[in-house]
């Protein structure tokens, strides 16, 4: 993976400064909170509702062994012991004291990470395919890429106070696993006709109150021409994103105002003038970034699964977690293994500092040092030898991090909800629970097969729930009750398309009785292994909501340990969240 | 008292910004040095074209590209920021300089403060007026928090990858 050298080295550390001042002022109140904020968010630092969270950038998902290690030695000694995986590949913690933030970051800058813009109206931590590099469908590794748009990205100037967050995203497969659909730039590194790289250019898709799949705006950019390009767009959208409506802002709105067409014309004219100048990026550079991107030393391995083969015979759930969470690798012997985070009775994401450690540990001894971040809350270790499939198997399971359900029913996608977050409208990780309570039968999720439950606490879908297969957004509150909203047919991938609303919405407690009318309608319809998504996709909407709105609908008994109550911690906080 | 080439130094200059009762056509121009808001500048060109001591502000929602004739008539031209977190100023700095040509001095104004200068400065800005409640000594400082940058702006033709050897070593903690 990349490794700093001594100028990126010396831009993280001068950060660490810069906001240690920052931290100062604001305590000292010559800064008002209004001027902290953006400056504490382009720091990773949001106030929620019990207490500061912080969110660590973790560039296109990728982290060492000494990385994970420091993230679990912050989970102790800053926060309460665990961290929360993200959608966007990043690591956040949530029970964090302003006070100690300037520390945290300088930890981090010992290990070469930050949290560089992972919040605020600036140009957000890039994502990618969580299997880059290995992936068996793979085209062009798209990490050094992703690695030189984030040099160019961070602290740029004049794209630091935007209209609003804007993310990339980028893939070099031929599956998508990156949502470049639903990104404000997505980038698809590719190949044309005469074996050039370069880029399938996507602007303006995105998720929230107005969920839109991003059009290409350019078939084939060649690579050089990234950074200007991309300069080209930001400096089309600095100038004219709405400013007026925050829910108007993102570029997506602009797209669509202008339509893609001037749009595009805009961004081409603002090129020209940068187009092949000193921004454009170098063979040299590329070199440079991409020795940091080259294979491990693979063994040369001779497959035999005999071993596997037997010991899936007398183990059932390592041959469930075989059939799951391990997916092919293009080097023979090897295996791609996902390790679930989504445990019944854990919050999806959440990862103990103790797990941390024995992931470090497993990466270093089964995976070259290496662990990514999916943007399904996930963890993946992605140069195993199959001949260390049991043991690893074991250890991950002894450490509740083997759940066969990936790409399950189970494998929900959930924003924090709002237990912490000071935008949702209602809960997000306790729903998550009573799901992954009611479907808890292994077989039944086999049964159904691929499927993808996405949960939102509000409109703007930080948990991906308009392309969700079943989407499910908090809406807002009735006299306090949560009220829940559920879609049908949305999907991210090659073929993104943004879920149906089937009608009014549900409590909290009806929620999973819906869920599992909707699994009815599907196990009556579908045909031979046909997945949920298709099946939506050739019956339609009309028969799951006809089916859920048939007869009232049971709800979940109440309990009342879904109420997780939370300890305040920081009564002593002098900056604390308005909403506690 | 202003920043001006990273020293504060007195400020010779008044910025004009209309009352709402105010017209740009019909309002006054003082003697002496007055910087006075694009609107204006359009709307009494005639009689103001001659004189030396004008400088020329544009408000965050103007183009700058609308100088393209006159960017040669001012050596000093304001940039106002309503609010700080507003960042169509920096593409207007920016289109200035990069686009415009204009070598004069470009000063930010308004809701200007310490912890926007350094990007401030890297889009083509050389004067900032501080919010007036605030420190200028402290302002200041905001000019040197980086000493490195990666990417190319108005202030650096080069970036990173094509001015300095960036080896394959680790860095040395």
């Amino acid at each position: 993976m990349y490794r700093y050298d001594q100028y990126d080295q010396q831009i993280v550390k001068e950060r660490v400064a810069q906001y240690r001042d920052q931290v100062r002022r604001r305590l000292s109140n010559e800064l008002t909170e209004e001027e902290f904020l953006p400056l504490r968010l382009q720091n990773g630092l949001y106030m929620q509702v019990h207490a500061y969270m912080l969110r660590i950038a973790v560039p296109y998902g990728l982290l060492s062994s000494e990385q994970i290690r420091m993230l679990s030695h912050i989970a102790r000694k800053y926060d309460r012991g665990y961290g929360h995986f993200t959608t966007r590949q990043n690591i956040q913690f949530n029970w964090i004291k302003l006070e100690d933030t300037p520390d945290i970051l300088a930890d981090l800058a010992s290990v070469e990470m930050h949290a560089n813009q992972t919040s605020g109206n600036c140009i957000r931590n890039i994502t990618s395919d969580e299997y880059a590099g290995v992936a068996a469908d793979e085209e062009i590794d798209p990490r050094p890429y992703a690695e030189i748009l984030r040099h160019w990205t961070t602290f740029h100037p004049e794209f630091g106070y935007l209209p609003r967050k804007f993310k990339i995203a980028i893939t070099g497969a031929k599956e998508d696993r990156a949502a470049i659909q639903i990104h404000d730039v997505g980038l698809a590194v590719i190949k044309n006709d005469q074996g050039e790289i370069g880029f399938r250019v996507l602007v303006g898709g995105g998720l929230g109150r107005t969920p839109i799949i991003g059009p290409v705006i350019c078939e084939f950019l060649p690579w050089q021409h990234m950074m200007t390009y991309i300069e080209a767009i930001m400096r089309v959208y600095n100038q004219y994103g709405r400013r007026d409506n925050k829910f108007k802002a993102r570029i997506k709105i602009l797209v669509k105002a202008l339509g893609v067409e001037e749009f595009t014309r805009q961004v081409e004219a603002e090129w020209q003038d940068i187009k092949d100048g000193s921004g454009t990026l170098t063979t040299e550079e590329f070199d440079r970034v991409s020795t940091y991107f080259t294979e491990p030393d693979y063994e040369k391995l001779t497959p035999n699964s005999a071993d596997l083969d037997s010991f899936k015979a007398e183990n059932l759930a390592f041959a469930n977690w075989m059939r799951r969470n391990v997916k092919p690798h293009r080097v023979p012997g090897y295996a791609i293994v996902v390790l679930s985070l989504k445990k019944t009775e854990i919050a999806p994401g959440d990862v103990s500092a103790e797990q941390m450690d024995v992931v470090a540990d497993l990466a270093d001894r089964f995976s070259f040092g290496e662990l990514r971040i999916t943007h399904k809350q996930n963890l993946v270790l992605a140069d195993v030898k199959q001949s260390d499939l049991i043991t690893l198997w074991k250890i991950a399971a002894a450490n509740g991090m083997a759940s066969p359900n990936i790409g399950l029913l189970t494998d929900v996608i959930t924003c924090p909800g709002a237990e912490f977050c000071t935008l949702a409208n209602v809960r997000s990780i306790p729903l998550a629970q009573k799901i992954a309570e009611r479907f808890d039968n292994l077989d039944f999720q086999h049964d159904i097969g691929e499927i993808e439950i996405n949960i939102s606490g509000c409109m703007n879908a930080c948990g991906h729930n308009p392309v969700g297969n079943i989407g499910i957004t908090g809406v807002e509150k009735k006299n306090h009750d949560e009220w829940y909203q559920v879609a049908v047919g949305g999907s991210k991938g090659n073929h993104s398309s943004i879920g149906k609303i089937i009608g009014p919405s549900f409590t909290f407690n009806q929620v999973p009785g819906v869920i599992d009318r909707l699994l009815q309608v599907y196990l009556r319809e579908r045909i031979e292994a046909e997945r949920f998504i298709d099946t939506v996709r050739r019956i339609g909407v009309q028969p799951f909501k006809e089916h859920v709105y048939a007869s009232e609908i049971e709800a979940e008994p109440e309990e009342v340990n879904n109420k997780i109550e939370f300890k305040p911690a920081q009564y002593s906080v002098p900056f604390y969240s308005p909403r506690f | 008292m202003i920043i001006k080439n990273k020293a504060i130094v007195e400020d010779e200059w008044v910025v004009l910004r209309l009352a709402e009762d105010e017209q740009p056509e019909a309002v006054a121009i003082a003697a002496g040095k007055v910087i006075v808001p694009l609107k204006v500048w359009f709307a009494q060109r005639d009689e103001l074209q001659d004189r030396a001591d004008l400088g020329v502000w544009i408000a965050s929602d103007e183009r700058p590209e609308v100088l393209k004739d006159d960017i040669d008539k001012f050596n000093i031209i304001a940039v106002d920021f309503p609010k700080f977190s507003d960042g169509r100023g920096y593409s207007i700095a920016y289109n200035l300089r990069a686009r415009l040509g204009y070598t004069g001095e470009l000063r930010a104004i308004g809701d200007v403060l310490r912890d926007q200068l350094f990007y401030m400065q890297r889009v083509g800005f050389d004067a900032f007026a501080p919010r007036a409640d605030r420190s200028i000594q402290d302002a200041l400082k905001g000019l040197f928090d980086f000493s490195e940058v990666y990417q190319i702006s108005v202030d650096q033709k080069l970036p990173l990858f094509r001015r300095v050897k960036r080896t394959e070593n680790v860095a040395t903690k």
